[in-house]
């Protein structure tokens, strides 16, 4: 949480703000290109097929217009959450011995799997990111309500969006106001109590504010319902770029079921 | 006819002193009051009972010449009170500035097109239109005061209630602000800590001391 709340940007402002060339595509029809894509993937099994998906994911990222270098280190950090599975699985499968470390036996199975797993990861994350991730938030709560994605979910993102940085904001005036009084973090119940005190006072604000800001919708006029501006529509481009994207997907499909049959 | 008349209002927060112990006041169409007293007088408790926010122990409120009691009686009220909060993070909840202007026209029942319609005009009134699709929560603090001005004007109505709207405002926004609300036709309710801005906007008013309301 602390990274979250103490980075050096803004949270949810991601790439966003980058205007990449991806952005003029329709956010929706991006958002249901990913969905498919993911799916497929996920669903190939051959490593040779898996690189081909990977390329295709490279090649998303060099006509998005996003920056190679931040984009990629981006998705190295999701690589951080699934590398203890990829390095435990050749202990884990059973099959033909590789090598053994303390009595452990690693098997070439085992190694071909944790590749497979990283390949679809990687490939699927990169797409996520340039497709998705590319979008300001706001504008994916309202594709997503474009989508018919359920009103409340939207507007529950949407308030996210809102405040987020609001309390952000409150957590680290609280921090400043305990630094300037000497606060130093250790290991110690003075600073366990005082991180308690901090969190509460948070949750405390964050519940005054949202009877504020509840106070301040019904004043005008709010019944329930928020309705949403934005409109999208569907252009010559999106649909080649959808056109295209299946082609490709098709063209994995055949190879996965060409490789399996052979 | 007064626009707006409270007699003897009495009202405390559960299990606390009372706040108001027979405050009365009345305020004509056009007219413009300002409410005055020391912090913790009750003056923000004051608004919040005129808007329906809360409801009084004892006493009646009386606007557009009817009772108000009943939550269903001040929908109609807070259609024709405008009420501008004081922290403006409070009231700029929507994601984007044309949003959050348009959300009172639809709650009104304006359609997608009328509302965008009244979006324009109002940020070209207040010269904000160059704000227009700028996320809220990036605007500068007197940028987000003079868009939920906006968002509460949208709503065409007939009374404006300021609570405390000079806070944190540099002499520039300071400067437009008053500008803004002296161009006006609204009969406002001004609370406010500033004589200068007092001064400016509503002289007369009441003071609220010793839980009562008096006329200044």
């Amino acid at each position: 949480m602390t990274y979250v709340l103490t980075g050096e940007d803004k949270p949810l402002t991601g790439f966003g703000a980058l205007r990449a060339a991806v952005s003029s595509l329709d956010p929706r029809m991006r958002i249901v290109m990913t969905v498919i894509y993911a799916i497929t993937v996920v669903a190939l099994d051959d490593l040779r097929v898996l690189s081909g998906a990977l390329i295709l994911s490279m090649w998303l990222l060099a006509i998005s217009g996003l920056p190679f270098q931040k984009t990629l280190k981006r998705m190295a950090m999701m690589d951080g959450f699934i590398i203890f599975t990829l390095i435990l699985l050749p202990f884990t499968m059973p099959g033909t011995p590789m090598f053994s470390v303390f009595g452990f036996d690693a098997t070439w199975e085992g190694l071909w799997r944790a590749t497979e797993i990283a390949l679809t990861a990687n490939a699927v994350i990169l797409a996520v990111m340039t497709l998705v991730g590319s979008m300001e938030p706001v504008t994916m709560g309202h594709a997503l309500f474009a989508l018919k994605t359920p009103e409340r979910l939207v507007h529950l993102m949407m308030f996210t969006i809102r405040y987020i940085d609001v309390l952000r904001e409150e957590y680290l005036r609280l921090r400043t106001s305990m630094k300037l009084r000497g606060f130093r973090p250790g290991t110690n119940w003075h600073t366990y109590r005082s991180y308690g005190y901090l969190v509460g006072m948070m949750l405390v604000r964050a519940i005054e504010r949202s009877e504020r800001i509840l106070a301040a919708m019904k004043c005008r006029g709010f019944s329930g319902r928020i309705v949403l501006l934005e409109e999208f529509r569907l252009t010559r481009t999106d649909v080649m770029f959808a056109g295209a994207m299946v082609l490709a997907l098709a063209a994995l499909i055949w190879a996965e079921v060409a490789y399996a049959a052979a | 006819m007064p626009l707006l008349e409270l007699s003897d209002i009495h009202f405390a927060y559960p299990g606390l002193e009372p706040v108001l112990d027979g405050a009365s006041m009345r305020m004509e169409p056009g007219e413009r009051l300002s409410i005055v007293g020391p912090n913790g007088a009750g003056k923000s408790t004051l608004l919040k009972l005129i808007m329906g926010l809360l409801q009084p122990d004892a006493g009646t409120i009386t606007a557009f010449s009817k009772p108000r009691a009943e939550e269903a009686d001040f929908h109609e009220v807070r259609r024709r009170i405008g009420f501008v909060f004081q922290d403006a993070d409070d009231q700029l909840f929507c994601p984007t500035v044309a949003e959050d202007v348009a959300f009172g026209p639809l709650n009104l029942g304006k359609s997608k097109d009328e509302a965008l319609a009244i979006v324009d005009q109002v940020l070209t009134r207040l010269s904000l239109m160059h704000l227009r699709d700028r996320i809220t929560h990036k605007l500068s603090g007197g940028e987000k005061r003079l868009v939920t001005l906006a968002t509460v004007l949208a709503m065409e109505p007939e009374v404006l209630i300021l609570d405390e709207p000079t806070n944190a405002l540099d002499p520039d926004n300071y400067a437009r602000l008053t500008e803004i609300l002296k161009g006006l036709d609204q009969a406002i309710l001004l609370v406010s800590h500033a004589p200068d801005f007092r001064a400016e906007i509503a002289p007369e008013g009441y003071r609220l001391e010793h839980r009562k309301l008096v006329r200044i």
